[in-house]
């Protein structure tokens, strides 16, 4: 029995690890494009690396370097970057249920959790199988590092990164996690509410605010049964 | 720039300390409990909420207010080709080719 979940448990890490990476190979670049970008608003080759090492979370970590390359100062970084990482609260909230053992293994456990592999893990009933989002945050995790080291230290040679349109990689990425989601019409309607959501309240709240917002759009599955 | 680099370090320890918060907050304050099922139908709607709003954030919006711009055309190509079911590195490389093509011009 015990062999048994063992051999289920290894199979599931194996098969995170194998589609974790194009979205790691996706990272690379996004990490890469982070790494030129911190060089330019100040951080040191060895500065830019660690953040990507032990933060590890590409939205927060754009959003604090918007934030300080404009002249803004730690505690507005610190904001704009908690608004963005808002959305692993209900991330988090949604997984505890699948992950066993205490509190704080819990809470290393919940480190894994990047966008990718929460929403790969996610079995479509609720649960969650967290060796395969440990598999998948595992290929992601290091072409991070890499692609931050990387960016840092050739960026200077590639100049303006917005004429290399590196900012359409960002939505590509989620747009694919999104596309596997859309499962019935339930999901189907809800993602367009949550967009909707979102979009509507751009111009009136920071950023990040909206994404957090539009996740209460799944507040529907209270009244409403999907399959 | 207006951070020493002193202060960069101070910066990049509070957003791991944040981010690793964050993360943890969830699962110590409700893991080991049995599941509801009202509460897995709302977990099941979140992963389509969430990444809707991420795209429609990344792809429209800068800042505090909506924006179109190269970057969109490039992801509308790249959106009709992962409906095609093509792989997620060739659309992103198409995405950004055509965004950078525009920008070219």
């Amino acid at each position: 029995m015990a062999a048994a979940s063992d051999e289920g448990a290894r199979e599931a890490f194996r098969r995170g690890l194998r589609s974790g990476v194009p979205f790691a190979v996706v990272g690379f670049f996004l990490s890469a494009s982070f790494g030129v970008l911190a060089r330019q608003a100040g951080f040191s080759v060895v500065q830019a690396s660690v953040t990507a090492m032990i933060v590890f979370a590409g939205s927060a970590q754009f959003a604090a370097l918007s934030v300080i390359t404009v002249g803004g100062g730690i505690p507005a970084a610190l904001t704009a970057a908690s608004l963005m990482n808002a959305r692993f609260l209900a991330m988090g909230i949604a997984l505890a249920p699948s992950l066993p053992g205490g509190p704080m293994k819990r809470a290393a456990q919940g480190q894994a959790v990047v966008d990718s592999s929460w929403a790969l893990a996610n079995r479509g009933d609720g649960t969650f199988d967290r060796w395969l989002l440990f598999g998948t945050t595992v290929p992601q995790y290091l072409t991070w590092t890499l692609g931050s080291v990387f960016g840092a230290v050739f960026g200077g040679a590639l100049g303006d990164t917005h004429r290399l349109g590196l900012d359409a990689i960002y939505p590509v990425f989620f747009l694919s996690l999104l596309i596997a989601e859309l499962r019935d019409a339930t999901s189907r309607w809800v993602a367009v509410g949550g967009g909707l959501v979102a979009l509507a309240l751009v111009p009136i709240s920071p950023p990040g605010v909206p994404i957090l917002a539009a996740s209460t759009v799944a507040l529907i599955g209270l009244v409403r049964r999907s399959r | 720039m207006t951070l020493t680099y002193t202060q960069v370090w101070l910066l990049i320890f509070c957003l791991a300390a944040m981010t690793a918060l964050i993360k943890a907050l969830g699962p110590v304050l409700l893991g080991g409990r049995e599941l509801r099922p009202w509460f897995s139908r709302v977990t099941v709607l979140m992963a389509p909420t969430l990444l809707s709003a991420l795209v429609v954030t990344s792809v429209l919006a800068a800042g505090r207010s909506w924006s179109v711009g190269a970057h969109t055309v490039g992801v509308a190509v790249a959106a009709l080709m992962l409906w095609r079911r093509c792989s997620l590195v060739l659309c992103v490389v198409v995405a950004v080719l055509v965004t950078a093509g525009l920008r070219a011009i």
